[in-house]
């Protein structure tokens, strides 16, 4: 997917849709993170980058929701949405691909993907929701009667996606989306998120594969133990030294 | 012979039909909540009276007091699980079975204080006048109840595979997060599901209550649904309709072959053999790890 094409497809351009800031989040007594603020502009892709622990994941549950943060805020198309619960956040349009992906798995695909739409009240839109997305994986509606568990990673990573599309949010969270894949399923799943992007929805990524989510990416924030330690546009990013060492496998 | 060996059967079935409906409630609430709820078999106890009053103090017809009487349950459900369970839901499960035992005890203490523990008569729209269909031999009261039981089991099967609500409750059974991440309000999917175990109890209280008693301790039928539900596997849903079933069949049939006496224990007798030879019960896949 082509990167660039992005920020302006909705929305000003530049425009914060999400700005985190300041969040603090524990999981019992542990700080998982020690003050994170960025932001993610209206119709850009934003990745986050880092090692295991850094407190990616726990960035996308603080905003989703599933982790409250305890101080900081979190503010969505201007209203602030920190400390609510995860199902009026995703009413507000903000659909979360948790890590593990979190299928139902003895539920069929279709119904899944039905509950991607559980938010959604008009039927016919609905219905045209899940042709697009049949449309998008096509291996999902081939799949569609049998049940979400018994598909391969790479399937129940597109329904994953799938599912949070039904939804029609103008954010989307994914978490991780090329954990376990095989490369040629990775460049799949990125194509589509491209596609995803395209059709007008604004992405927050969460990566281990840096140099992947970079070339995708406008922007580019760098965890380290629960805090920012680098940011800039993605172009930046892919020339830092740090980065490159740390992350892309250069040295 | 063979008459009274299906008179026998087809009895046994109906008994085991409202086994199966109490069973059922045990196992929706265990598959959305994690929580054993004991008091399930008080909703049966509590609808018996419910339907009693209704119809004998206010002379309301059959058919009102009956759905009158699964709402009213439904709403008994509700309040169970608000006031009782979901304060301490993030207590050790052994917590929460304790205190539904607990509100086991108050309802059944409550329905001894108003009403006393002398038995009442419920009285039922079935006739129990014999019908002969070939060797078939049964009484209009065994096929109201076997009838109306599966109907309730088919209305619950389309409700949970067709409808959204239905499948949002499935969803949620299976996980948690990712079903407030699809905009579900899991608590408001838990207070419906106390409201249909409640009402299918509901639904078992005014079957059960004319066939054999109506006093407070009706509710102890609940333990024999629970064991119904081990042996079909607790957590399976068809395991507590099977598992129901055979149990009100095999306790008649040995009420018969033997004396009553054998027929109050052999429930427990089968749950045993069957327990050492598939620990999981008949439809399930792994044995239970909690409580």
């Amino acid at each position: 997917m082509p990167k660039g094409d992005s920020p302006g497809t909705n929305g000003a351009p530049g425009q914060s849709l999400l700005t985190v800031d300041g969040i603090e989040t524990f999981y019992g007594g542990i700080q998982a993170l020690k003050g994170i603020s960025f932001k993610v502009p209206a119709g850009s892709i934003v990745a986050l980058l880092g090692a295991n622990g850094a407190g990616k994941s726990t960035t996308l549950k603080s905003i989703s929701g599933l982790v409250p943060p305890l101080r900081g805020t979190v503010a969505f198309a201007g209203r602030r949405i920190d400390g609510l619960p995860s199902e009026k956040i995703v009413r507000m349009g903000i659909s979360h691909v948790p890590e593990g992906r979190e299928l139902f798995p003895e539920l069929t695909v279709l119904e899944n993907l039905k509950m991607g739409a559980y938010i959604r009240t008009d039927k016919r839109e609905t219905q045209r929701g899940l042709e697009r997305v049949q449309a998008h994986f096509p291996i999902l509606a081939e799949r569609r009667s049998q049940l979400a568990g018994t598909l391969s990673g790479g399937e129940q990573q597109m329904l994953a996606i799938g599912r949070a599309v039904m939804a029609q949010p103008k954010l989307m969270l994914l978490d991780e989306p090329s954990l376990g894949l095989a490369p040629m399923l990775v460049e799949e799943i990125f194509g589509i998120i491209g596609e995803i992007h395209a059709s007008g929805t604004t992405i927050l990524l969460v990566e281990q594969n840096a140099n992947k989510a970079l070339s995708v990416a406008d922007y580019g924030y760098v965890l380290e133990t629960g805090t920012i330690s680098l940011a800039g546009d993605s172009q930046q990013l892919l020339q830092d030294d740090h980065v490159r060492r740390a992350y892309l496998g250069h040295r | 012979m063979v008459e009274i060996l299906t008179s026998q059967v087809v009895s046994g079935l109906a008994t085991g039909c409202v086994y199966a409906l109490i069973a059922l409630g045990f196992v929706l609430i265990f598959k959305a909540t994690d929580v054993v709820n004991f008091a399930q078999g008080e909703f049966v106890m509590a609808s018996g009276f419910i339907s009693y009053t209704l119809l004998i103090r206010f002379e309301l017809p059959y058919w009102l007091v009956f759905l009158a009487t699964i709402a009213l349950s439904g709403i008994m459900g509700v309040a169970l699980e608000r006031v009782v369970v979901r304060p301490i839901m993030t207590a050790p499960i052994f917590s929460i079975v304790i205190a539904t035992i607990g509100a086991s005890i108050v309802m059944r203490s409550s329905a001894g204080i108003l009403y006393g523990y002398d038995v009442l008569p419920l009285p039922t729209i079935f006739s129990k006048d014999p019908i002969h269909w070939g060797v078939l031999n049964f009484t209009l009261m065994d096929a109201g109840v076997i009838g109306s039981s599966l109907v309730i089991m088919v209305v619950l099967y389309l409700f949970f595979k067709l409808t959204k609500t239905g499948t949002a409750m499935r969803a949620t059974a299976q996980s948690q997060t990712a079903a407030r991440l699809m905009g579900v309000s899991v608590g408001r999917i838990f207070s419906l599901t106390w409201a249909i175990s409640a009402g299918i109890g509901g639904v078992a209280g005014v079957l059960i209550a004319p066939i054999i008693y109506l006093d407070p301790n009706l509710g102890f039928i609940g333990v024999k649904a629970f064991a119904g539900a081990i042996l079909g596997g607790f957590g399976s849903i068809p395991g507590a309709i099977v598992g129901g079933m055979l149990l009100g069949i095999l306790e008649n049939l040995s009420g018969y072959f033997f004396n009553a006496g054998i027929k109050q224990v052999s429930t427990y007798i089968l749950l045993i053999l069957v327990l050492v030879v598939r620990p999981g019960g008949l439809f399930g896949a792994a044995p239970i790890r909690r409580v």
